[in-house]
């Protein structure tokens, strides 16, 4: 992230990162991304989400950096796959598999959902 | 006709004689804490080998290292479906030491917990990255299933292409809704059943058969 004037204690910093951004990173660059952000207290949010290898890879890491009283792990919110989506072997081979989603991750302390569907994600932030 | 189906019949056999011959296939229970994955495999393994996996809690991240039951050999219509169960630690997110304290436990204690818990979840992802063939993924019937844990394991699973059988557990309880799951899934069959209680044991059976055998 560029550095930027850190909110503190003025608020919340919401990074929106855009999936050119992220393209051509490697998943741990992804997962660095994404937690150095959430570990300074930030809302990060991925505009093409993760693929289901990287989300299995960014709870495992999560997990290895929860410290008690410094950093308890993410709350993370996509919207659920839609009903319709093609996620046949044949639909993923041919590059159909639908993972772009808006994907909100924040300090699992700062961030609860407060409702989810198909189509919205509602959440509330709060400060640390 | 006659002859036709007897001659299907003896390849099925030989089949299955072959199969049970191979390396047993390795099978993750899978899900969210306190779904009653433990008391799943607990009840499976005793209803075929005799044993138990490990201890049943209602504090939530009790199984906090993968648990390996091998060769059980579970009998389907004549025939012998042999897997390996992996009792793995609930998946999460997050895990705040301060959430042990609720259940009477010191500090220290609640500290060491979490930070079980914690490397039990990322082994439990490592297992399904590397080490599983198949999965039962166990959710509580009683609980809301449109969390994002369970949405994205699902998804991990789904794009591994492993059999995945879903099961609606905690049926005995008055707030149990099995038609939420299927609602939340529907790409995929729910068996409901309690496995404290029993019940509907001899349905999962035949669905871990099918799935797996």
């Amino acid at each position: 992230m560029p550095e930027a004037k850190h909110p503190d204690d003025e608020g919340v910093q919401i990074d929106l990162i855009s999936a050119e951004r992220m393209d051509g990173k490697t998943t741990m660059e992804k997962i660095r991304t994404i937690l150095d952000g959430v570990r300074d207290g930030n809302i990060v949010v991925l505009e093409a989400g993760l693929t289901p290898d990287e989300e299995s890879r960014l709870i495992e890491v999560t997990m290895t950096e929860i410290s008690p009283d410094e950093f308890n792990g993410i709350e993370i919110e996509t919207y659920p796959q839609s009903k319709t989506d093609d996620s046949s072997f044949l639909g993923r081979l041919m590059g159909s598999e639908e993972t772009k989603k808006l994907t909100v991750i924040g300090p699992a302390n700062q961030i609860e959902t407060l409702h989810k569907d198909e189509t919205l994600i509602s959440a509330l932030v709060s400060r640390k | 006709m006659g002859l036709l189906t007897g001659l299907k019949d003896s390849i099925s056999r030989a089949a299955s004689t072959l199969f049970s011959e191979e390396d047993p296939k390795r099978i993750g229970i899978y899900g969210p804490p306190n779904a009653g994955k433990t008391t799943l495999a607990n009840r499976i393994a005793r209803d075929w080998t005799g044993d138990a996996v490990g201890p049943e809690s209602h504090v939530p991240h009790e199984t906090r290292r993968a648990r390996r039951k091998e060769d059980v050999e579970i009998e389907r219509d004549g025939k012998t479906v042999n897997i390996d169960i992996v009792d793995t630690p609930g998946v999460t997110t997050k895990v705040d030491y301060t959430e042990f304290l609720e259940h009477d436990m010191e500090k220290d204690d609640a500290v060491r917990r979490s930070r079980e818990a914690t490397e039990g979840v990322a082994e439990a992802m490592h297992w399904l990255r590397e080490d599983v063939d198949g999965v039962i993924y166990v959710l509580d019937s009683s609980e809301d299933p449109f969390t994002q844990v369970n949405t994205m394991l699902i998804g991990i699973i789904e794009s591994q292409d492993l059999p995945v059988l879903i099961l609606a557990n905690k049926i005995d309880l008055d707030e149990s809704s099995v038609q939420r799951i299927r609602n939340a899934f529907p790409q995929h069959e729910t068996t409901p059943l309690s496995a404290l209680e029993g019940d509907n044991m001899d349905e999962v059976y035949d669905k871990i058969a099918e799935y797996f055998g």
